[in-house]
């Protein structure tokens, strides 16, 4: 008889585990709380470092997962618990489903920029998040202020909510740098009178090909860069945005006039993953994301038998290193199934 | 397109401010700078609020200066704030209300302290006791008096003679506020609406018919950053931050500027003087200067105290087109005279000041 393996969340490393849980040979049910699949990724429009479109990685997912997986939408998983070796979990409409193993994808949360006022999210209608850019990107190929004014200078503003103690978050988010170049550049592509300056505190750029994107975009786009952070935000009568930083190279504070300021916006875990850790006993870490057993050696087993973790509900990831690890918890929730629940 | 006060929701930074029975400490500089705020804040709270207030003339200095100026060592600057907790115990009172923002930071700094070290507290019993043979007990409820002005913002208005609304136009009147450094930038859940956004007077302003003026350089320093001032060789530093202010909120054609701290609405009112005089420049609509308040002064004002009462004579920029555009009555030859009568001396009105007055 086939294992039922119950995946909550079908963003990237939930669709991705359940594709290889399924062609292992696994019963497969798959939830997910919007009406569509996808997670963050649907309101992606292209990816870092080579600005392939995110709709073609999502297509990608959705092959993987077909019409084997049982894929049960707009459902929202509220509790989990383990009676007589099984997993029973249960949505918010009351609706009740058993399996033999969980996995946890349940992903993040875009922190909320609005923590950070002295950026003026919320309160200013020029102060944007890198994914509200996205979405924008997504759905029009023109950029204009709030005015309705094509930006002549536009600036993000690197590790919102991220490597920040003030805020609680000291952990790094992974993906923002090399998002901000990438953004960067597609502000040149689309605005080539537009200047483009990216504010930073170091540039974590770890990936294949990440530097060549960070150089590329000094060289070819004219992006520049400048270390510091940002101390305030506020705005002129004409809506455009004072920006007052200090550059820690030249050790000298700046004034900036901008039409635009793109806020990177890290990870936070959610608040729903940690309702639903509490509830079925799983352990965080200190930074609010699901606790592995063993960072090195066990990266997908939570302290809880049967119940797994994989994806940015752990950590943050980039979209490369979760599909990895979604394969890596497959394997892992398949062993453990077919030891009798003993690996 | 309107500019108003641009914040986030102020109600998330909440605090308790007592209802009454208040141990009022005063500032050691508001007296000389703004003669009448102090007095008109216990008229308001006694005369329109009735409430119970002790303006105790035994407390001292909380020595807030000589501390931020390295002169005072912080367990002597500790030990003089105990005893004018002692004070307030030995009256009977708990809640205790510094009309200074200085010391409204560096009382909220030392509660901090004895809180997170208890062995701290202890020692400043020790010295205390041993220099005074006093006790004390730590205040229930600490809050800056415009915290208390804020508090009661709606039984003021509900008394107001004249609202913050030019009379000719009918148009709320544009006020620019500044908040003193030390009452949230230290610890922002300490004022109300936080540091980057503080509601405290904006508050005051909405409730009296008015309209916030949010501006670049709203949370600029007034110029009385204590180094760039008690350092004689620094004073260009402190000029040359109000003046950063002034240009930034030129362009929002601010009616008034109001604040909360002892420093900066003396800085303000005064440097504007220096500039008119040394660079022909003034920065208010209408080609005049901008008339700065104390939030005693402008809720006096609302509830339609004598302005020569409220002591607005004594401001170096002159309060008159503010007035007039609110519609307050006022006897000019009068400015210039004391309670009995007598002249206390007119000063020279610089040109540029010379529109704004009645002579």
């Amino acid at each position: 008889m086939n294992k039922r393996v119950l995946i909550i969340g079908a963003g990237i490393a939930g669709m991705e585990a359940a594709a290889s849980l399924l062609a292992l040979g696994n019963e497969v049910l798959l939830f997910e709380r919007d009406e569509i699949p996808g997670g963050h990724l649907k309101d992606w429009e292209r990816l870092f470092p080579t600005q392939r479109l995110g709709s073609e990685v999502l297509d990608f997912l959705k092959k993987g997962i077909g019409s084997n997986v049982q894929l049960i939408h707009g459902t929202t998983i509220t509790s989990a618990e383990k009676h007589e070796g099984r997993f029973k979990v249960v949505s918010s409409g009351g609706d009740v489903w058993w399996g033999d193993a969980v996995l946890l994808a349940t992903g993040y949360d875009l922190f909320d920029a609005t923590k950070k006022e002295e950026y003026g999210y919320g309160i200013f209608k020029n102060v944007i998040t890198s994914a509200d850019l996205e979405k924008r990107l997504l759905h029009s190929k023109e950029l204009l202020t709030a005015e309705g004014k094509k930006p002549g200078r536009i600036a993000f503003v690197h590790c919102v909510g991220s490597r920040d103690r003030k805020i609680g978050n000291v952990f790094c988010s992974k993906v923002c740098c090399v998002t901000a170049v990438k953004q960067a550049i597609e502000i040149r592509q689309l605005l080539p009178d537009c200047e483009a300056y990216c504010f930073y505190m170091d540039l974590r750029m770890y990936g294949m090909k990440f530097e060549e994107l960070y150089n590329e975009a000094q060289e070819k786009w004219g992006v520049t860069f400048i270390r510091g952070r940002m101390s305030e935000v506020s705005e002129n009568i004409d809506r455009s945005l004072l920006v007052k930083v200090e550059d820690t190279l030249i050790g000298r504070p700046m004034r900036m006039n901008v039409d635009m300021l793109v806020l990177m916006v890290g990870f936070v875990p959610t608040k729903t993953t940690a309702k639903l850790a509490a509830n079925i006993g799983v352990e965080l870490n200190e930074n609010g994301f699901i606790k592995m057993l063993d960072e090195h050696t066990s990266s997908n087993i939570t302290n809880v038998p049967g119940v797994f973790v994989t994806g940015t509900a752990a950590a943050p990831q980039t979209i490369s290193t979760t599909v990895m690890d979604a394969r890596s918890a497959a394997v892992v929730v398949n062993n453990w199934l077919n030891s009798g629940g003993k690996a | 397109m309107e500019h108003h006060s641009t914040r986030p929701d102020w109600t998330q930074y909440q605090k308790d401010i007592a209802d009454d029975h208040y141990y009022y400490a005063r500032s050691c500089i508001r007296q000389n700078f703004f003669p009448a705020s102090e007095q008109t804040f216990l008229r308001i709270l006694k005369d329109e609020l009735g409430k119970d207030i002790l303006d105790d003339a035994h407390h001292t200095t909380c020595t807030g200066i000589g501390y931020h100026t390295d002169v005072v060592p912080l367990e002597t600057t500790m030990t003089v704030v105990a005893r004018n907790f002692a004070l307030m115990t030995e009256a009977g009172y708990k809640n205790y209300v510094p009309s200074c923002i200085t010391s409204f930071g560096l009382y909220t700094e030392i509660l901090e302290t004895w809180h997170h070290f208890p062995e701290t507290l202890e020692k400043t019993r020790e010295f205390l006791y041993k220099a005074t043979k006093r006790e004390f007990n730590i205040p229930e409820n600490l809050a800056h008096t415009s915290d208390v002005i804020f508090k009661f913002r709606n039984e003021i208005a509900a008394k107001a003679k004249f609202r913050l609304i030019n009379k000719e136009t009918g148009k709320p009147l544009r006020i620019v506020d500044h908040i003193g450094c030390h009452y949230a930038k230290m610890f922002p859940g300490k004022g109300i609406g936080g540091a980057e956004y503080p509601y405290v007077l904006a508050g005051m302003i909405e409730a009296w018919g008015g309209q916030t003026v949010d501006y670049p350089e709203r949370r600029h320093c007034c110029g009385f950053g204590f180094r760039q001032y008690f350092v004689k060789a620094n004073r260009s530093y402190s000029l040359s931050a109000s003046r950063k202010k002034f240009e930034s909120m030129e362009p929002f054609k601010p009616d008034a500027i109001v604040n909360n701290c002892p420093g900066c609405p003396y800085f303000l009112d005064r440097w504007q003087y220096v500039t008119a005089e040394s660079e022909g420049k003034v920065f208010g609509p209408d080609n005049k200067p901008i008339p700065v308040l104390t939030y005693e002064e402008m809720a006096g004002l609302v509830l339609g105290y004598d302005p020569w009462d409220l002591g607005l004579q004594m401001h170096q920029v002159p309060v008159e087109p503010l007035m007039d555009k609110m519609g307050i009555p006022y006897d000019a030859s009068k400015k210039y005279l004391d309670k009995n009568g007598k002249d206390i001396g007119k000063p020279v009105i610089p040109e540029l000041f010379k529109s704004s007055v009645h002579e």
